[in-house]
């Protein structure tokens, strides 16, 4: 069995405790002055607290700090929540948080099938339950060469995958996205074979990054995020990153994959980010980084790391295999 | 003898401000930081689009005129054709200088080996000729041949609008309607120009037997 190491972190790196309960006193106190603060300037800043309150979301409770977490500029709450892809409601970078309001994530259920010894459909609540919720801050690199630094909250995925026991027959794991046309307007069109489905190699879901996310700064998943359960796989493409799940297959061969399936040259079922192999139409070497920080325009463009800064814990899943073709 | 009013000579300071109108507003979003999450890629889509309307409004006056506008619309059509060339060149400058600045490299692969890079970088190569003999005194010294030269905004606006297209990715459904429409409206407006190459090709056909 392969281990995977924890990244060291040097000890500067690190915040200590009482920055940290700092930090926290200040965002408490922020979050009391949220209201007024926007009253008094029209214009609400960055302040997450002000934001937050814009958003359905609830608060949830996470317990420790992850080794795993980068401590980059963050992208704001609004950035990373104004601006994103989910085809489902639209495949502008606005339409899904303007056109997802209809969107039901609770009650939610996922299907959970094929070769493992538990199956059947799970209430979220149950599969959650047993675990603690963790924040992991991590850097998501789009394929269209933009990036994010977001903090989500959720479980690793082999922590939850482990309790269904899978076969040594289960190779792979696909997931599948709820479709649902009444509260999806995007799905009336045909951009992508509907549902979206994505997939990854079982060491791949085991690895320890690989996060099952509820949450983001500290709340719940707002709809254009994923409600109320998605996928987060740090050295991958976003797009690997599925949402609204409510489905997952263990299967024996490799599964089908949306963008796989829509435009295969451009899309691979590993989508490892890799800066050396390029998209047919842009280069993947560079990324624009957004961090909120609108007036430093000529600093937004910084280089695309090998599995987007993970290598030290993934590069080893794909020893002997040739990146370029298994893109 | 007194001069009568020109109306065009009249109108042109306020056709030129308007034309300013579009960079202003850039750079009213840019100082005040709302240009959006991804303020570069805003920068370069509004630039990129100004170029191109005003592009299709240069190549709209022949046609305007035809049409029983007057005469006189001709008269813009050297200020929207070197505002044209003017947001191209902004365009061009945000790519390279705000957007690639420091990776080097990846700007010359990227003008090598992506088409619609290549389509951009092409079309604005091409405007620098025109912007140049755009002059009277050029127009002058080229004589016969400065309308032959200045044919070259056919084959440009092409590769403007092929540039738009191609970089939209595949499924963007929504995205790739705004250069579908600029693609709709040039087809038109050298569709205008159709009977006259004909008819030039079939004079000059002639003149050879």
């Amino acid at each position: 069995m392969r281990r995977h190491t924890v990244p060291a972190l040097p000890g500067s790196q690190i915040t200590s405790e009482s920055t940290w309960l700092r930090r926290r006193q200040i965002l408490k106190a922020l979050a009391l002055a949220g209201p007024a603060l926007v009253a008094g300037c029209g214009r609400a800043g960055d302040g997450v607290a002000a934001e937050a309150a814009e958003l359905p979301a609830e608060a949830l409770t996470v317990t420790g700090r992850s080794a795993y977490s980068t401590d980059e500029t963050r992208t704001s709450l609004r950035d990373a929540t104004h601006y994103n892809n989910y085809y489902e409601f639209g495949t502008g970078k606005d339409d899904p948080w303007r056109r997802s309001d209809r969107f039901k994530p609770t009650p939610w259920s996922v299907e959970v099938a094929g070769h493992a010894e538990l199956t059947g459909r799970f209430a979220l609540e149950d599969l959650i339950k047993p675990h603690a919720l963790e924040e992991r801050v991590y850097r998501m690199r789009c394929v269209e060469a933009w990036s994010m630094v977001i903090p989500w909250v959720g479980i690793p995925l082999g922590d939850v995958l482990k309790r269904f026991r899978p076969t040594s027959q289960a190779k792979y794991v696909a997931f599948t996205t709820v479709e649902r046309p009444a509260e999806m307007p995007g799905l009336a069109y045909p951009v992508l074979r509907w549902p979206y489905r994505e997939g990854l190699r079982i060491d791949e879901a085991m690895h320890p990054l690989t996060l099952l996310a509820v949450g983001l700064y500290g709340r719940t998943l707002p709809n254009q995020n994923g409600a109320p359960l998605r996928l987060v796989v740090p050295w991958k493409y976003g797009f690997k990153g599925i949402k609204s799940i409510v489905r997952i297959d263990f299967t024996e061969s490799q599964p089908t994959t949306s963008w796989n399936l829509s435009a295969g040259d451009e899309y691979g079922f590993y989508a490892n980010v890799n800066p050396t192999v390029s998209h047919p139409r842009w280069s993947q070497a560079s990324e624009r980084r957004i961090a909120g920080d609108g007036l430093n325009l000529l600093g937004n463009r910084i280089a695309t790391l090998p599995f987007n800064g993970y290598a030290d814990q993934v590069a080893g899943l794909y020893a002997g295999m040739d990146l370029r073709t298994h893109y | 003898m007194a001069r009568r009013l020109d109306p065009i000579a009249l109108s042109k300071p306020f056709v030129f401000a308007a034309c300013l109108l579009p960079l202003a507003w850039l750079v009213w979003l840019t100082a005040y930081g709302d240009l959006g999450p991804d303020p570069v890629a805003r920068l370069e889509h509004e630039t990129g689009a100004w170029a191109l309307r005003l592009l299709l409004a240069t190549l709209a006056l022949t046609p305007l005129r035809r049409l029983g506008a007057g005469a006189g619309v001709i008269r813009y059509r050297r200020m929207l054709g070197l505002f044209a060339f003017f947001y191209a060149s902004v365009h061009l400058a945000v790519y390279l200088i705000v957007d690639l600045g420091g990776f080097w490299s990846q700007i010359l692969q990227e003008i090598a080996r992506k088409p619609f890079v290549t389509a951009g970088f092409l079309a604005w190569l091409l405007m620098i000729p025109l912007a140049v003999t755009s002059t009277r005194a050029m127009m002058r010294r080229l004589g016969g041949r400065w309308q032959k030269l200045h044919r070259l905004i056919y084959p440009l606006a092409i590769l403007a609008v092929l540039h738009f297209v191609w970089q939209v990715k595949y499924g963007e459904t929504i995205a790739v309607r705004e250069p579908l429409i600029y693609a709709a409206i040039l087809a038109v407006l050298l569709a205008f120009r159709v009977p006259d190459w004909l008819r030039r090709a079939r004079r000059s056909g002639a003149q050879q037997q």
